[in-house]
């Protein structure tokens, strides 16, 4: 057995998978399928300030290798989150994250105040990616000084790990890679959905009720690749890197071009085993190669 | 029954007619409880356009021998594929899933609605209700006398009735055009009603008309099955609720159905 653990700023994870936000509910909902203690960690649903009912269906088309998802941050708000679902997640040993997200500023400070109080909760995935809600969530994390003032306002309440999860939606991602840890991220996380359209040529109506969606699954895998490559040469925060993993190789692929850990989506819908699987292939990859530590591994791409 | 992710052996697959195939799946496991109007979220060959499972009812459930069986209508290319899966090989199958359909407590006086593949769960349906001695009425439309499959099975259970678009299986007209609806309706204790979404609105309206209550099976496009992906999403009195942990079952008095 390798030594498979890896450190995310104060977030010591006893392997590099993690599952990413909005694939895998609050946990609870894969407890029949295996012990979820296995992952390194786990991320849960964009939570809000205030609750959201998310957009109208239909929600989703399936498209080549991948899907697009249009929910629109579906939640039942940060207050409920911390007095009904925290309490059922404490039973848990591993590491869970909450994905934060909001409208203006003022919904992203009030909402990380909340969970900053929750003391089994490891660190906050700051939202600044979402492409599914009309105000805020991407609308921050295109521009590099819009992004910083809300990595800034969420600092300054939030005291354990802040992860930023950024927008592939951009010219240049590692200028905004550089404003996020500028301001104060604690690692970065990327790639969120890649904004995209379905539409039915026989009823010609797109597909999904918003028109636009995020897109998911392999289909991203190779702009996930590059743009994790990319903010490794800019930054020196650590990554954790996400889009289109399907298996232990392509883990493997994200740890090469400079992540230290990674996230299973979209994956997770077609196999709720998904992680367990990568993370005994992600041991196989570094026993067959004879390296020790996945930290040997992390940005060992051969120029 | 918990949930699991299975590889189930294909023992047989049957050619129903042009476009149906009846699957049987065994697994070396105990079956339990299974719920009728639970699913089953099924992994086709992944190909450029098949990336996600695909959801059928269980059709029908066989305890002693632990078969589960599902009817499968080929609509596109992931029906497609499934539907040719020779015998022998395995499918990878996450079940049951959902909540399937609320059962009498005492035996009733019922009436199953089925159209077009909407018939699917009606018949693990009518199988577990005939165990408790309800009065079972079934009633299938289809476009034509050949897309009705399985009737025998059906009658097993209880009193057959069908309609056809072209009238060349019972009587002519959609499946809201029987006689059955014409007849004093609150006789029926409970409608339950599974096929597409108009003909649905179109028992419940008659359901509710007489005071009768009326379960439906809802079918929306859905990623993963089991309540992470909230893609399946339909507008209830209590805001949006996920078609396949919530439902597929939903009591019409709980949905904002225009009817």
């Amino acid at each position: 057995m390798a030594d498979l653990s890896t450190i995310i700023h104060n977030i010591k994870l006893k392997n590099p998978v993690l599952t990413a936000s909005g694939t895998f509910g609050y946990g609870v909902e894969f407890d029949d399928f295996f012990d979820i203690n296995l992952l390194g960690g786990f991320i849960v649903k964009g939570t809000t300030i205030h609750p959201r009912q998310g957009n109208a269906y239909p929600r989703m088309a399936e498209t080549s290798s991948g899907m697009l998802n249009a929910v629109g941050l579906q939640n039942a708000g940060a207050q409920y989150f911390a007095t009904e679902i925290y309490p059922k997640l404490t039973k848990y040993e591993t590491n869970v994250l909450v994905n934060v997200s909001g409208s203006t500023i003022e919904e992203y400070v009030a909402c990380a105040e909340i969970i900053n109080d929750l003391d089994r909760i490891s660190g906050i995935e700051l939202n600044i990616s979402c492409p599914n809600v009309k105000e805020g969530g991407m609308a921050f994390g295109t521009s590099c000084p819009s992004a910083a003032a809300v990595v800034s306002a969420v600092r300054k309440v939030y005291k354990k790990t802040m992860v930023v999860k950024l927008s592939p939606n951009v010219t240049d991602i590692a200028e905004i890679a550089k404003a996020a840890e500028g301001a104060g991220a604690d690692s970065l996380s990327l790639i969120n959905t890649i904004l995209g359209m379905a539409i039915n040529a026989e009823t010609r109506k797109p597909v999904l009720s918003t028109i636009t969606g995020g897109l998911s699954g392999p289909a991203v895998k190779p702009i996930a690749l590059r743009m994790v490559w990319q903010v490794s040469q800019a930054v020196k925060i650590p990554i954790i890197g996400l889009g289109g993993i399907m298996n232990a190789t392509d883990a493997i692929e994200f740890f090469l071009a400079g992540a230290s850990a990674i996230q299973v989506g979209t994956a997770n819908f077609i196999d709720p085993l998904a992680t367990v699987k990568i993370i005994n292939g992600i041991d196989n990859y570094l026993n067959r190669h004879k390296i020790s530590a996945i930290s040997d591994l992390i940005g060992c791409l051969h120029l | 029954m918990k949930k699991s992710v299975q590889n189930l052996k294909v023992i047989a697959n049957v050619k129903l007619n042009n476009d149906h195939h009846l699957l049987q799946l065994h697994t070396p496991d105990q079956l339990e409880n299974i719920v009728p109007g639970q699913f089953a979220n099924i992994l086709a060959d992944q190909s450029q356009s098949i990336f996600l499972r695909r959801p059928f009812s269980i059709h029908a459930v066989d305890y002693q021998k632990n078969i589960i069986s599902i009817l499968i209508k080929e609509v596109g290319e992931g029906t497609r594929s499934l539907s040719h899966t020779p015998v022998n090989s395995s499918l990878n199958v996450i079940f049951p899933l959902g909540n399937g359909f609320s059962l009498p407590s005492s035996s009733e006086k019922v009436l199953l609605v089925g159209g077009g593949c909407g018939v699917a769960p009606l018949l693990h349906l009518a199988q577990v209700l005939s165990k408790d001695f309800n009065d079972i009425y079934i009633l299938l439309g289809a476009r034509s006398a050949v897309d009705l499959v399985e009737l025998n099975q059906y009658a097993i259970y209880g009193k057959v009735f069908t309609t056809t678009e072209d009238g060349s299986h019972g009587e002519k007209g959609f499946v809201t055009e029987h006689s059955i609806f014409g007849v004093k309706l609150d006789s029926f204790s409970r409608i339950y009603c599974c096929g597409p979404e108009p003909m649905m609105k179109a028992v419940a309206s008659k359901a509710k008309a007489n005071s009768v209550s009326c379960e439906v099976s809802l079918e929306n496009t859905m990623a993963c099955g089991f309540g992470v992906c909230l893609c399946c999403v339909t507008e209830t009195l209590q805001g949006h609720k996920c078609v396949c942990t919530d439902g597929p079952v939903f009591n019409i008095n709980q949905l904002k159905w225009q009817i």
